[in-house]
Formats: structure tokens, C-alpha cells, sequence
């Protein structure tokens, strides 16, 4: 499987990284040579394999469905780049 | 006097033959000292002497444990309250975490002191410690060679005896590979042993904190600390911690038997020196009453190509939390919400976590899933399954930690995959959630080799008892680098 900056490009916005065009096809080459690293597991016979999710195949734990943490909200925004009464502030989305 | 074990630390301590705080500022001098190794990305002097106060005070009181007074460092992947947790990253720069993680509280508990926060590879992508937004750590053997990763400030500070032992965690070898590549001792426990609660996380269903030391026997001292449940953490598994440390002993070489994979053996890609001292360290231990016996791992192959999928896909969801809003690098100036998404990722992200971040995107996204993680993790079965039928004949299975000793700076940065390949033989024990540990076994051109242990789930006392009894019987864990300037 070959990439092309194209394809990097289609990538890179899924993930919302900013990838200059430069940079875009070093990804390309760095890309296509790991997709074809991992293309081997094409080649093996995994008929009647079930997928390991979990390496102790242990399902996680449940907990009541009741509130565990005290607000915190001051300390918790203190670390936000902007925020203003509370709120975290981003550019605005509905005009 | 700081650079000795911690069993020896302890020791001294309750002898009263030096206090916690003249022993922290010693070790604070020998780091500003050996600052060329850029081990810390920071330095906690107040704090730490503060910590020693203290510690010196319940050692007074004659309440002390083995690490009380110790000092010791965290990789910076572990949240410190009020102190900067940075993973590596330019994206967390300027991150001051509101809470301790699970690790942190467990050996403050036991009275270790912190001295600093470790240089690792950015978000633990790397083998190498060259993706660190901080720039690489060295290896104390030999600056010009790095200290693998991506635990990597952490083996280069204890290699040069700067602190008896540290935190590291371990995803595809990230404790086990540096450990080799530095001359350390280096656990990585089973998959929810100790709780991940405040540890940064990187693919969570390989991830495991653990503990790098000179010896096997503090190995025993800092997991018994480290290790337990915590409900906080929906992955770590309700079992009693063992006294590691008491069950040294009980666990020698006597009548252990040793799995020889003949894929670990033999193999293209090792250096015949690492591969000469492997053997030479399975005969001491045959010498000690070991039964050796050859077994196969068929798909240790394949272990790779399946890390180099299920990792990278779930570091795309991990990392989808950084979006330069709640915290973490913001860009300046977005035109709009998508805009500082990705020039916020952009700019915060190094180019081995970007890169990974767009192979998990892509494995995951439509019309590949199937073949891509859903294949690895069937693969990832058939891997486990292997250990499973080798486990039925042998109690651990040994062989080379890194297939070379330590490489030089840059010599893989510009090919990813070759980079990778430095992991073939610690990658698969993460895929399977089994215990494993490297202990210096030799050396070649005047580097270290590490030789890597794995065992059965949750059997990491008989692991460091193997590792224990080989060190009484070798000196390779005493050597060290000699420093300069």
C-alpha cells in the first residue's frame, strides 16, 4: 500500500494535524514504508482467529452509576490555555 | 555515598551513617555534575530536600520502610502535583498537573524522595530518546551512543549512579530496551499489576509503569511500592502485592527451567557479540542448576508489524485529547475551531508522534479496519497463544534484550522502520501482557548487553529471584561508566 501527500493530506485533516506540504511528503515516503512494513499480516492465515482485545482477556470493571469526583472546576481551568466565567472559550462556531 | 544501591542506601540510613538530606544533596550535586547527560528535563531540588526533612524526621520516629530517605526519579510521564509533567512534548511544556499519578503517591508513601522528572522519547514513541521536545539523553557508556527509549533519562541517570533507580514504563520495551542498552536492571511488570491512574497514556492496552534499578533486588524493593490496585484505574487487577524482596531468595536458579526460543537465537539482525554473551549467561545459569530446554515462538516475526498497528491506533485515540482547549499548547491566533485543532496538534506534536497519530488514523479508518487492527489483533492472539504452550514446559524464557548494543546518535532517526526493529524481542511480551525484565549480561566493544527474562503472568517474584541468583554469580550489574567532565 503506497501513500501519496494526497493521501497524507486527507490523514492528516481525519486527525486535525496541520502538515505543511514540505513535510507532506516525507509522510508520504515514511508512511508507505510502514504500511508495507506491517503488510506482511496480509499473508498470514487468520481463519477462525477471534481478535485479542485485552491482553488478560478481562473485561473492565463497572461502578455505580453515581457522581465519585468533587468539583473541581477552578482548579481543573486554571490549566486551559482561555477560558472566561467558567467556560472554556474557542473561536466562535455559530456566528 | 549516593551512588550505591538502594538496599545499601537503607542500610546506611538507619545506621544513621548519613542523613536523607545530606544524601539528597549529594545526589542533586552529582546531577548538576553529569548535567551533560541530559537526563532531567527538570530538577526538584526545594521540594526534594524538603521530602528529606521529612523522611530524615520519620526515620527518627523509627518509622521507616526500605526507601525512606532514598532518592529517586520519576520518568516525566507520571503527573506530579505542581511540578511540570511534560511527557516529552512541546504540547506539554507548560503543563502543571493538579493531581499525583498512582506511582508518585506509592513511593512518596514509602518516604522515597523525588528528585526530578526523566528525559524520555515524546509521549514514549521512540527507542532512542531522540524524539524528545528536550533533545536526546546519553548514554553514560558512551555520549556520542544514545540510552534507548523511551525510558531513556531514566537508564542514563542510574547507569551513571546519579540515583539507585527510577520509574519508567514500557509499551513495546521502553524500560527493557534502554535497561539493556545502558548496563541497568529494568521490570516491566504484567499487563495490571501497578495501577496507570495519572500515567500518561500512550496504547492502552500494552502500557505498564515499572521500575529501573543496578540490581534485581531493588528491582523487588521499588515494585513492592509501585504495585497494587487502585480503583482509579479500570484496567490494574485486584491481586495481593507478594514481599517481592522476601521472596528472593526462594526463587533461585536451583532446578528453574530456563526456555531457549530458537527464533531469539541464531536470528539475522543480532550482533554476534550479543548473541556470544546471551549464551555465555545461559550457561552460568545452567552451571547454577538450571535446566535449560530449546522451545519456539513461531510468530515472533510478526510481532512487530502487529505492535506497529494496535499501537499507533490506539495512540490516535489517546491523543485525540489534546486539542488546545482544556489544556496543553494552544496556536496563536485561530481563524476558527478546526484551525486551532490542527495548527494547536501541529505545532505541539513532534514528527514521530504525528507520524504514528496518521498510521492509527488510517488503520482505523473506514474501509481498513478490517484489515489492519482487526487482523493485528488476531495475530496478537496467535503471539500470546505461543507463550501460553511455552509456558506449559518452561517456568521463564530467556534470550538477547536488544538484538545490538547501543547505537549511535542519528544513526536510525531517518528510517522509522529500522528504528523499530530495535524492539523485536520486547515487543511481543507486551502484545501478550506477560512479565519480563533485562539484567546486564556482558558487554560488547566496551557497551552493554542486556539479557531479557520473561515469565508467566503475575510471576514476576520468581522472575526477580532468577535475576537475583544470576547476579550473585556475575558482576556485570556492579560495572559502571566512568564519567568525565
Amino acid at each position: 500500500m503506497s501513500i501519496d501527500a494526497a493521501e497524507v493530506a486527507k490523514i492528516a485533516h481525519l486527525a486535525r494535524l496541520a502538515v505543511t506540504e514540505a513535510d507532506g511528503e516525507t509522510h508520504a515516503r515514511n508512511l508507505s514504508s510502514i504500511l508495507a512494513f506491517v503488510e506482511r499480516l496480509s499473508e498470514v492465515d487468520t481463519s477462525g482467529v477471534e481478535p485479542l482485545a485485552h491482553p488478560l482477556e478481562m473485561t473492565q470493571r463497572l461502578r455505580r452509576d453515581v457522581v465519585s469526583e468533587v468539583d473541581q472546576r477552578e482548579r481543573f481551568q486554571a490549566l486551559a490555555p482561555a477560558t472566561a466565567d467558567g467556560h472554556y472559550l474557542v473561536p466562535r462556531v455559530i456566528e | 555515598m549516593y551512588d550505591r544501591t538502594i538496599a545499601e542506601l537503607s542500610s546506611a540510613l538507619s545506621r544513621r551513617e548519613c542523613s536523607s538530606v545530606e544524601l539528597t544533596q549529594a545526589t542533586l550535586a552529582a546531577i548538576e555534575q553529569a548535567s551533560g547527560l541530559n537526563a532531567f528535563i527538570t530538577i526538584t531540588a526545594e521540594q526534594a530536600l524538603a521530602e528529606a526533612e521529612a523522611a530524615d524526621a520519620r526515620r527518627a520516629d523509627g518509622e521507616a520502610g526500605p526507601l525512606t530517605g532514598v532518592p529517586i526519579a520519576h520518568k516525566d510521564i507520571f503527573c506530579t502535583e505542581g511540578v511540570r509533567t511534560s511527557c516529552g512534548s512541546r504540547m506539554l511544556d507548560t503543563f502543571v498537573p493538579p493531581y499525583d499519578a498512582f506511582v508518585v503517591e506509592q513511593l512518596r508513601a514509602a518516604g522515597a524522595v523525588m528528585v526530578g522528572k526523566t528525559n524520555m522519547d515524546e509521549f514514549a514513541m521512540g527507542s532512542s530518546n531522540e524524539t524528545s521536545w528536550y533533545g536526546p539523553a546519553r548514554n553514560p557508556w558512551d555520549p556520542t551512543t544514545v540510552p534507548g527509549g523511551s525510558s531513556g533519562g531514566s537508564a542514563a541517570a542510574v547507569a551513571a549512579r546519579l540515583v539507585p533507580a527510577a520509574t519508567g514504563t514500557d509499551t513495546g520495551g521502553s524500560i527493557r530496551q534502554p535497561a539493556a542498552l545502558t548496563g541497568i536492571s529494568g521490570l516491566k511488570p504484567t499487563y495490571g499489576r501497578i495501577s496507570r491512574y495519572g500515567m500518561i497514556a500512550f496504547a492502552s492496552s500494552l502500557d505498564q509503569a515499572g521500575p529501573m534499578a543496578t540490581t534485581a533486588e531493588d528491582l523487588a524493593l521499588m515494585l513492592g511500592a509501585m504495585a497494587g490496585f487502585d480503583e482509579r484505574d479500570s484496567t490494574c487487577v485486584d491481586q495481593s502485592v507478594p514481599n517481592y524482596h522476601g521472596l528472593l531468595a526462594e526463587h533461585g536458579l536451583k532446578g528453574l527451567r530456563i526456555g531457549l526460543p530458537r527464533e531469539y537465537f541464531n536470528t539475522e539482525g543480532v550482533d554476534p557479540e550479543v548473541a556470544s554473551a546471551i549464551e555465555t549467561a545461559v550457561a552460568a545459569m545452567e552451571a547454577a542448576g538450571a535446566q535449560l530446554k530449546e522451545i519456539s515462538l513461531p510468530n515472533t516475526e510478526l510481532a512487530v508489524p502487529v505492535y506497529y498497528v494496535i499501537a499507533p491506533a490506539e495512540a490516535s485515540s489517546n491523543l485525540s485529547r489534546f486539542d488546545g482547549v482544556r489544556y496543553g499548547h494552544r496556536c496563536s491566533d485561530p481563524v476558527d475551531l478546526e484551525d486551532l485543532y490542527k495548527r494547536s496538534r501541529g505545532e505541539g506534536f513532534g514528527e514521530e508522534v504525528k507520524r504514528r497519530i496518521m498510521v492509527g488514523t488510517y488503520a482505523l479508518s473506514a474501509g481498513y479496519y478490517d484489515a489492519y487492527y482487526l487482523k493485528a489483533q488476531q495475530v496478537r492472539r496467535m503471539i500470546r497463544d505461543d507463550f501460553a504452550r511455552a509456558f506449559d514446559e518452561v517456568d521463564v524464557i530467556a534470550g538477547p534484550t536488544a538484538p545490538t548494543t547501543a547505537f549511535g546518535l542519528g544513526a536510525k532517526a531517518d528510517d522509522p522502520v529500522q528504528m523499530y526493529l530495535s524492539d523485536i524481542f520486547t515487543i511481543a511480551v507486551n502484545l501478550a501482557g506477560l512479565p519480563a525484565l533485562s539484567i546486564p549480561a556482558g558487554f560488547g566493544g566496551g557497551k552493554p548487553i542486556g539479557l531479557q527474562l520473561i515469565g508467566n503472568y503475575f510471576d514476576e517474584a520468581r522472575l526477580l529471584g532468577a535475576a537475583h541468583g544470576y547476579q550473585q554469580i556475575t558482576d556485570w550489574h556492579m560495572q559502571r561508566p566512568s564519567l568525565e567532565g
